[in-house]
């Protein structure tokens, strides 16, 4: 515990090391991105000790005890409730939730839903393997696992169409191995104010190996990622000579060139969350996969809307324990 | 005697003690009307217990038997435990109000109903085939029948109020009515008014007018030939306020985080009969205490849990099927050795149950209701006013301990009430609360010796970052561990720590004789019911104690030596028998249950008839 804080020597990644093994599967995406966020954590300025990284349960719910910062790791699906209470009456800490599609999208939904509608200020780090790593079954019609023996018959959420329509105000998406753009992301996600969701693309290389091939391969991800940046057209490819055109209120792959210029195309805005939802709802098997930032708007903070009026009922009437009890009628007795 | 204590010149009977129950239909005003006679009969200097009973609907279909609202009320000279068994008095708006509450009415009972209510379709809706004012199905009671709808419209005529409007001022004519019946100040209702109505002045009159209306009414039209003077009782001196056990549990949160210097928080989802602690508690946010409505009974446990990492003092309110929806955290709360206080105001269950209806049938689930071995200290609020040390109580036995505590109350302690001496805030106990900040020797788990808390250290401490978690802990220094031995040390250890809180419980108190033929124990908000029967059979001359448990887990260490000293132990529950088991368990004592599940106290008659009979040796076993 002799590590430096607040007001020490400049902190590097190894001071967010923790002391305790590792132990995910070798070739886990989960290494990668562990490794970036202590890359950029030294980088925030953020005082070590007002870290706290919040879990639920799940191979990525073990994050917070690999990195030397507080952290608690709690229960299936809760992860955003306890973070909740914590942000909300210590709203100087950096709160971070790290999840994966099963902790989130299924046994804890509800609480992410809440989470992204209130706003909190704290940052959800969703791994998403498209496996449920530890559960199976339901993140892929037709998927065949131990508990989908003749193909799974569960329609999955999409994490950033949920999270859009949780009308969370801070959404993007970045994948395990592209590590300057999932470095990128975490920062923006930081520097947001209120709840700021981040899927991962990440791969799990036991259980469902090489589901983002696609977008992770170097031969195939020039083709197959739109890599989304605010106030440029939505263009892609190897030669960067395709893009997305809307036609009739639908999206449409466009090859540029032939009287099709970029002013043609989309044109991404972060703050426009009806384009966001559109752009979420591209992907494989018609569209590249976008990835970045889809939205970011500004809206209250549950937190600090609720410090507020904890302050402002403060500073209109002192506490007085004494007056509290003698409230309404009394009367004495002699 | 003061304005507005109405005499008149008839016949005056004085009374020790006076039950009386207002019920009418959910829009009649029924809870206020018995709220505003309990604070006249504060005032009056008189010791009493209320009990409301209403409907679970917000507001069932007018003039039905499902929409009925009760409120009843003893008040006497002489000590008070209950809201008493029988009526004496009934007032009762409409037929439907009648049909449910008249079977608890004593014979030779005042009954007080509206007349012009008493029309066909009233009485089909209650189900009369025919009126009970005409077929002499009422010849026992002191019947008196009352124009209160035409005498309060008389009353406002020039006001130019709705028919609705006036039709909602008949509750306070009749709380004249019975004010003057029984010589209460009205003074105290009618700065209610004012202060209630203040932003519509018409209805300050209009209900003020009704009230005093009602009052003339008694006065002059002589249809009451006597009315009745219950003499203050003898109280210990000080300051008292009536207090319901909710808002006293919402007082005794606040007292103790304002004690321990320390923020409350609050994470709750509302529900019945445990809402009210949530709508207090919104409202002192002065107090530094942060409430949180969540979005289910998990996220409101779960963000409490939160907020104690982070180091407030942390609390949530529910009711039995909130309760098992929280389980799986407070597994974690112990796991992870943090405080937080649950409190589970018990309703009858099981599944929705009857929300508004009293029970005590989660104790055997505040004790084992989570997985794996998972030891969680109990506390039981006796009475409304105790729930304010109770609570007080469990906050400082979490953090000491650094451990969930379970506080029980019941919808009967929640909604009751009872004068409560207000206590000193200087004189309250201490809740010392030191997080440590020393980096050199930390683990997460290293414990204090005598109590076997592990340290309460807040993120934001630079140098003692840790990582706590529901896996199992390595014994010092909290890391995840597998190691066999190490899991039967943690489970030891988590059991001794909760064992070792015997050490705060204070000595029983054993109500009557010391060693005997019986000893009644009970727990929770039977209180009442049995320190009254208990006292009856003294002054029967019979040798019997009473032992009130608000200890739960662990039991208080001289809890044995007591029961030894009876020849036998008589357990009065509201459940099928809870407490009893584990006293069997626990002592291998021959205890026997004396169960009711009605959603309703235990009356004190009841409890008498039971004793009597294992007293005479007409009965030995349940």
């Amino acid at each position: 515990m002799s590590t430096p804080g607040v007001g020490e020597a400049k902190l590097g990644k190894k001071d967010f090391v923790s002391d305790q093994d590792v132990r995910w599967c070798p070739g886990c995406g989960d290494y990668a991105i562990l490794s970036q966020v202590q890359k950029v954590l030294p980088e925030l300025g953020v005082p070590r000790e007002r870290f706290v990284f919040i879990s639920g349960i799940g191979c990525s719910s073990r994050f917070p005890y690999y990195v030397n910062t507080y952290g608690f790791h709690s229960i299936h699906g809760r992860a955003p409730a306890i973070a909740t209470g914590l942000k909300a009456s210590r709203p100087e800490l950096s709160v971070w939730i790290v999840t994966g599609d099963g902790d989130a999208l299924s046994i804890g939904g509800n609480h992410l839903i809440h989470i992204l509608r209130r706003n909190l200020d704290v940052n959800i780090l969703l791994f998403n393997n498209k496996i449920y790593g530890l559960t199976k079954g339901q993140s892929e019609v037709g998927k065949v696992t131990k508990s989908t023996p003749v193909g799974s018959v569960d329609h999955p959420f999409d994490p950033i169409a949920l999270a859009l329509g949780a009308e969370a105000s801070f959404v993007a998406r970045s994948v395990d191995v592209e590590t300057r753009h999932l470095q990128e992301v975490v920062r923006r996600a930081h520097e947001h104010k209120g709840t700021s969701f981040v899927e991962i693309l990440q791969n799990c290389n036991v259980f469902n190996d090489g589901a983002f091939a696609n977008v992770t391969e170097k031969a195939t991800k020039a083709d197959h990622t739109l890599v989304l940046e605010h106030g440029k057209p939505l263009v892609f490819g190897k030669d960067r000579d395709r893009g997305i055109r809307l036609r009739n209120f639908q999206p449409e792959v466009v090859q540029l060139g032939n009287g099709v210029s970029e002013a043609d195309l989309l044109v991404h805005d972060e703050t426009n969350p009806a384009l966001a939802y559109l752009i979420a709802r591209l992907g494989p098997p018609n569209f590249a996969t976008p990835i970045g930032v889809f939205s970011a708007v500004e809206r209250p903070c549950y937190d600090e809307t609720l410090n507020q009026q904890v302050e402002a009922a403060r500073a209109k009437t002192a506490p007085d324990l004494r007056a509290l009890f003698n409230r309404g009628d009394t009367w004495t007795v002699d | 005697m003061p304005d507005g204590v109405a005499t008149g010149a008839r016949r005056v009977e004085e009374r020790d003690s006076i039950v009386i129950r207002f019920a009418g239909d959910s829009g009649d005003g029924m809870q206020v009307t018995g709220t505003q006679f309990t604070t006249e009969s504060a005032l009056a200097g008189n010791d009493l217990a209320t009990l409301p009973d209403f409907p679970a609907e917000i507001r069932a279909p007018a003039g039905t038997l499902a929409g009925v609202s009760a409120f009843q009320l003893n008040f006497s000279s002489l000590p008070v435990f209950t809201p008493g068994d029988d009526l004496d008095v009934l007032v009762a708006m409409n037929p439907a109000a009648l049909k449910t509450n008249l079977e608890d009415l004593k014979p030779g009972g005042i009954l007080i109903i509206d007349r012009e209510s008493f029309h066909d379709q009233n009485l089909k809706k209650a189900d009369y085939a025919r009126s009970p004012l005409e077929d002499g199905s009422l010849d026992r009671y002191q019947l008196f029948q009352v124009d209160v709808t035409k005498l309060t419209t008389a009353a406002l005529k020039d006001l130019g109020l709705s028919s609705r409007s006036v039709f909602r001022c008949r509750n306070f004519f009749c709380l004249g009515m019975t004010s003057w019946l029984y010589h209460r100040p009205i003074e105290p209702t009618e700065q209610w008014i004012r202060e209630k109505f203040r932003k519509t002045p018409e209805l300050v009159e209009a209900n003020i007018r009704a009230l005093r209306a009602g009052l003339h009414f008694s006065e002059n039209a002589e249809l009451f030939a006597v009315s009745y003077a219950v003499k203050p009782a003898v109280i210990a001196p000080g300051r008292y306020r009536n207090i319901t056990g909710n808002t006293a549990t919402a007082l005794g949160f606040v007292a103790a985080a304002q004690k321990a210097k320390r923020p409350l928080f609050l994470g709750s989802y509302p529900i019945t009969p445990a809402s009210d602690v949530l709508h207090e508690l919104s409202g002192l946010k002065q107090y530094d205490v942060y409430t949180f409505q969540a979005e289910d009974e998990i996220a409101g446990i779960g963000a409490a849990l939160g907020a104690a990492f982070g180091g407030a003092i942390a609390i949530t309110t529910t009711s039995g099927p909130g309760m098992n929806l929280k389980a799986e955290t407070i597994g974690l709360a112990l796991a992870v050795e943090l405080p937080l206080v649950i409190t589970d105001i018990q309703r009858a269950g099981p599944s929705t149950g009857m929300p508004t209806k009293t029970e005590q049938a989660d104790l055997l689930m505040a004790m084992h209701g989570r997985h794996g071995e998972a030891p969680v200290p109990i506390l039981a609020a006796a009475t409304p006013a105790d729930c304010f040390t109770m609570a007080y109580e469990a906050v400082r036995i979490a953090v000491k301990y650094m451990t969930p505590v379970i506080l029980l109350t019941d919808g009967f302690l929640a909604n009751g009430a009872e004068p409560w001496p207000i206590p000193d805030p200087d004189t309250l106990p201490e809740v010392p609360v030191a997080f440590r900040t020393d980096p050199s020797g930390f683990f997460p788990y290293l414990r204090d010796e005598e109590t076997l808390s592990r340290p309460w250290v807040i993120p934001g401490t630079a140098g003692l970052e840790h990582r706590i978690g529901g896996l199992e802990k390595e014994y010092l220094t909290g890391n995840v561990s597998y190691a066999p031995t190490n899991h039967e040390q943690m489970m030891r250890v988590r059991a001794r720590k909760v064992a070792g809180i015997v050490r705060e419980i204070p000595p029983t108190e054993v109500f009557g004789a010391p060693e005997g033929e019986l000893l009644l124990v009970g727990w929770g908000g039977t209180f009442g019911s049995i320190r009254q029967a208990v006292g009856q059979l003294h002054a029967a001359g019979h040798r019997v104690a009473h032992v009130h448990l608000r200890h739960l887990n662990p039991f208080p260490a001289d809890l044995e030596g007591i029961l030894e000293r009876y020849r036998r132990i008589l357990v009065p529950e509201i459940n099928l028998g809870q407490l009893v088991r584990l006293l069997r368990t626990e002592y291998l004592v021959d205890a026997i249950g004396f169960n009711k599940v009605q959603g309703r106290p235990f009356k004190v008659s009841e409890i008498v008839g039971r004793c009597l009979k294992l007293l005479n040796g007409e009965e030995e076993r349940s």
